[in-house]
């Protein structure tokens, strides 16, 4: 059977007093890829947010409603946003490595939760790296800064950086919306590779993306969520009208 | 046709005379530049440097004078920094930009940095000498006089106020280039808010730390009027200690020009010690303008 | 920091191994570092705001005997002050002994011992060409003040007596601190810091305005690159380094040029502070100047102006609360001016608005005089007092800068 593992009911987000986010109620499934599409504007990106409380960090947006991840409400009065973090890992549209070698900025998150033994580090680093599907690109010049790759190993570096703090759910908000092609289509791959031991969310912009990656497809317009459903269904016979206007393109 | 040409001429002449206000200044600087190392740059040697004043004053070197100015700017960046570092990181990172605590603290941090430096003095006189000072005297000495005066201590913590708003200012600005999705990525890895600060938004401040650093020192190592009376000596036969009064290279060059029996004699002491002092804040402040300067190119990259 | 969190990422994982690791979010967990660097991170924080308020309170308490009046000693007079010679203290060094009681009340203090103090003070009087010059504070130097031994007991006054005739003195003509009849004239001080403030900004302030207009508006990138390095460093240079060229250097080169009879004067002071006060000047109105939103300047050039007509008609007005700001910071900084004022003004507090007069500034007062008072006396108290005139004054300048100019910045640049 299918777990949800995201489950949010009637959430509403402030921004400012000014509703950005309105009802959204929505169930993502364990260890599947789920993507949001819509225009830029939409909330979407808000949304994936606030599933590990990024947005705490902005002022003025107050949230209404429930986010449960794994049936508890991250929005309680007593949820450690910290350890919610690690559970609830994110990686971000820019790719943003810390001006440290590549094998530290892996470590970094492993150090941080008190792990200090070389044997230890060294063994969650190739891991992590293994599973970004970037360690034979850096195998051999871990001590390098992370700045000196390129955009789209940058990109996947972060990913390895996430994946080595051992989240069980992954947001990613248009990790490939900055790279080449080529660089996309490993980004792609390695998501559908890790969508095995992850619950995936994806936000992205590009619909030719969320039809190739994800099994889930949520599509938000002006703060709402519209439609959501299984990819091929919305790819190919959308409920709702607004949603067959903008995957069919003819949407301003 | 012909008021054109009249507007181009006056438009020429109008900014001719901005430029030559942008020249004069210029001059100015070099003017007093050129005067004071030339006037200088006979009497300058490593002796000099190194040697202790000799008959009277007159003759000899400008070595305790060099000695106290490094322990009070030593002591001064010991207190100024961590204190400037730490207001800076509760400015960009903790407080909210336009609560009110933050606002009261910006304007605090602006106004210490236009208080005329001779309050200073008198603040050094009144809280560290007569009151901190008196009250360990009192405590610990059975009200016998050592730290109830002026000496290098009080001194350099009066001036460490004086430059705490260079500090302040320098690293905030470096802060603020560490970019926010660095502090992001950080949180998003579980790490905490103070974690983030110490391992990512510091280590990518070094540079604003030590410009910061570099400026009070400099500012530090040229004023005078804060230790007036709270600690600069005309003359010292020995090294100081923290209980001591000292020597300092400021007030050398004030002693020697207004204080001293025979100015004439001493002149080719004035300038040289003119020019050390110049030399040594003209070296600082480069080198701060320029880490400044590539901390501001990172920040607009 | 945190302590070591269960979180089982030390096993090794494979492609295979299941990442799903139970972590404990329900209950917020106490990290004691982050809440120790947070606490004291905001501790020292207001750090800034203490020490405002504790200058107001020093400064001032120090001030404050001179106006109390009542019949109040703190201290009954049984203690001997000791008499301790200074002789690496101030500027005097020809073996005078000075005397200063070792008792610390902010009230009047006990000065028992205190004996005849001869003063020779610390004035910048021109040694080499003109020592006739300094009229009244010739006179000061060579008084031999004989203060009367007085003791306070629990209802004697004798100082009390003396800070109420100090107060009578205080809008008298003459500052004559060190007397057998002490005069406080603070007002032939203020009106020489007045004096000595507009002879600097007459010469700062369009000098330093216009070269701002020419950096933000005509310099090309060369020339900015040049101006305002330069502009650093003389805002770097030492206020003692200005003020020994001033003495040694400005103070001939000005006499020569202008022939006038006392060498030190109010002139190449002002002159001197002037140069002091221009990168202040100059930054904030270049920082204001800049701040004019381009579309301004566009609009401009687009209805005709030509670029100095945009310049001086367009981006000048625009700036105004911003260069008013440079102006008022300006005043506060050669206002509270002192190692300039003590070696290049002569210090002279003559009551004189000839601008070629010798001149004595409130700061140069505080700088010359304290280090040779006697703590606790009067004339302690009244420098006190003009520390605390100098920093009110400072701080209400600063107070206006900050608050109505940049509201009015605002609101003109954004339009209303």
């Amino acid at each position: 059977m299918i777990l949800d593992k995201i489950d949010t009911k009637n959430m509403f987000l402030y921004y400012s007093g000014k509703m950005a986010l309105n009802n959204i109620s929505i169930q993502i499934p364990e260890k599947k890829v789920t993507a949001f599409i819509g225009p830029s504007g939409c909330g979407k990106s808000t949304f994936l947010r606030s599933l590990n409380r990024m947005n705490d960090l902005i002022d003025g947006v107050k949230i209404e409603g429930k986010v449960m991840i794994d049936s508890i409400n991250i929005y309680d009065k007593n949820i450690d946003v910290v350890n919610l973090r690690k559970k609830v890992g994110m990686v971000f549209q820019k790719s943003n490595p810390f001006a440290k070698s590549i094998y530290e900025n892996i470590a970094y998150g492993p150090k941080i939760n008190g792990i200090n033994n070389k044997h230890q580090l060294d063994e969650i680093v190739e891991t992590a790296l293994k599973n970004a599907a970037i360690w034979d690109e850096v195998k051999d010049r871990l001590g390098d800064s992370a700045l000196g790759l390129s955009g789209g190993q940058q990109q996947r570096l972060c990913i390895a950086r996430t994946l080595a703090v051992n989240p069980e759910i992954v947001l990613m908000d248009e990790p490939a919306s900055a790279l080449d092609p080529l660089s996309t289509a490993k980004i792609e791959e390695l998501i559908v590779q890790l969508k095995e031991l992850y619950t995936i969310v994806i936000v992205t912009h590009n619909m030719q993306q969320a039809a190739r990656i994800s099994d889930n497809t949520a599509f938000f317009y002006l703060g709402e969520l519209i439609e959501y459903d299984k990819t091929r269904k919305i790819f190919t016979n959308p409920d709702k009208k607004q949603t067959e206007d903008y995957i069919t393109g003819r949407f301003g | 046709m012909i008021n054109s040409f009249k507007k181009n001429i006056k438009g020429i002449v109008i900014e001719g005379i901005t430029l030559v206000s942008a020249l004069l200044i210029i001059a100015i600087v070099i003017i007093m530049l050129l005067v004071i190392f030339i006037g200088g740059k006979d009497t300058l040697s490593w002796e000099f440097l190194t040697s202790f004043p000799t008959e009277g004053m007159t003759k000899g070197g400008i070595f305790p004078a060099l000695y106290g100015t490094a322990l009070l700017v030593i002591i001064m960046s010991i207190a100024a920094v961590p204190f400037g570092t730490i207001t800076a990181i509760y400015l960009t990172e903790y407080a909210k930009e336009n609560s009110i605590i933050a606002k009261t603290i910006r304007f605090a941090v602006r106004t210490l940095a236009v208080i005329p430096s001779i309050i200073y003095g008198l603040f050094g006189l009144g809280f560290f000498i007569k009151f901190v000072g008196a009250h360990i005297d009192g405590a610990f000495f059975g009200g016998e006089l050592r730290w109830g005066q002026p000496n290098l201590l009080w001194a350099s913590l009066t001036m460490s106020l004086l430059t705490l708003p260079v500090v302040i200012v320098s690293v905030e600005e470096s802060l603020k280039t560490v970019p926010q999705d660095l502090r992001a990525a950080s949180l998003a890895l579980g790490a905490t808010k103070w974690q983030t600060i110490r391992k990512v938004v510091l280590p990518g401040s070094i540079s604003g730390i030590m410009t910061g650093t570099i400026l009070a020192v400099s500012r530090g190592a040229g004023e005078v009027a804060p230790i007036l009376f709270t600690g600069a000596a005309y003359y010292l036969a020995t090294l100081p200690g923290l209980s001591d009064q000292f020597m300092v290279l400021g007030y050398h060059i004030y002693v020697l020009t207004t204080q001293s029996a025979n100015v004439d004699q001493t002149l080719p002491i004035q300038f040289g010690t003119t020019c050390v002092l110049l030399l040594l804040t003209f070296v600082l402040n480069m080198t701060a303008v320029i880490l400044r300067y590539r901390i501001r190119k990172k920040k607009n990259r | 920091m945190t302590k070591k969190n269960k979180v089982k990422t030390s096993q090794t994982r494979g492609e295979d191994i299941q990442p799903s690791v139970h972590i404990d979010i329900t209950r917020k967990r106490f990290r004691i570092g982050d809440f120790l660097a947070e606490k004291i991170i905001k501790g020292v924080a207001f750090l800034s705001i203490t020490i405002i308020v504790l200058i107001f309170f020093f400064v001032f308490r120090e001030a404050f005997p001179i106006f109390n009046t009542s019949k109040e000693i703190i201290k009954p007079a049984t203690e001997q002050a000791k008499a301790d010679t200074q002789e690496t203290y101030g500027a005097v060094t020809d073996g005078d002994s000075k005397v200063k009681p070792n008792e610390i009340n902010g009230a009047v203090s006990d000065t028992s011992a205190k004996k005849d103090v001869q003063e020779t003070y610390g004035d910048v009087t021109d040694k080499q060409e003109n020592p006739e010059q300094n009229g009244v504070q010739k006179a000061n130097s060579s008084a031999i003040t004989a203060k009367s031994t007085s003791t306070y007991t629990v209802s004697a006054g004798s100082g009390t007596d003396d800070n109420q005739s100090a107060l009578k003195t205080m809008l008298s003509k003459e500052w004559v601190p060190v007397s057998e009849k002490p005069r406080y004239g603070i007002l032939a001080l203020i009106i020489g810091t007045f004096k000595i403030t507009l002879i600097s900004l007459l010469f700062a302030a369009p000098l330093a305005i216009l070269a701002a207009l020419y950096t933000a508006e005509f310099a090309n990138k060369r020339m900015k690159e040049i101006i305002k390095p330069t502009i650093e460093l003389l805002a770097g240079f030492p206020s003692v380094v200005i003020g020994f060229f001033a003495l040694m250097v400005l103070a001939t080169f000005l006499q020569n040029v202008f022939h006038y009879s006392t060498r030190l004067n109010s002139f190449v002071g002002g002159i001197a502070m002037g140069i002091a006060a221009i990168p202040i000047i100059f930054t904030i109105t270049e920082d204001a100047l800049t701040a004019v939103p381009r579309s301004f300047n566009e609009a401009s050039l687009a209805l005709g102006a030509s670029k100095w007509q945009t310049a001086f008609f367009v981006i000048l007005p625009a700036a105004t609360p911003g260069i008013f700001a440079a102006i008022l910071l300006g005043i506060g900084r050669v206002f509270g001016e002192t190692m300039i004022a003590l070696m290049a003004t002569g210090n002279a507090a003559l009551m004189d608005l000839n601008p070629f007069e010798s001149v004595r500034t409130l700061a140069a007062t505080i700088g010359a005089e304290m280090a040779e008072v006697v703590f606790g006396d009067t004339h302690y108290n009244v420098l006190f007092l003009i520390g605390s005139l100098l920093f009110v004054f400072t701080f209400v300048l600063n107070a206006i800068a900050e608050f109505y100019v940049k509201g009015k910045l605002m609101k003109r640049i954004q339009g209303k």
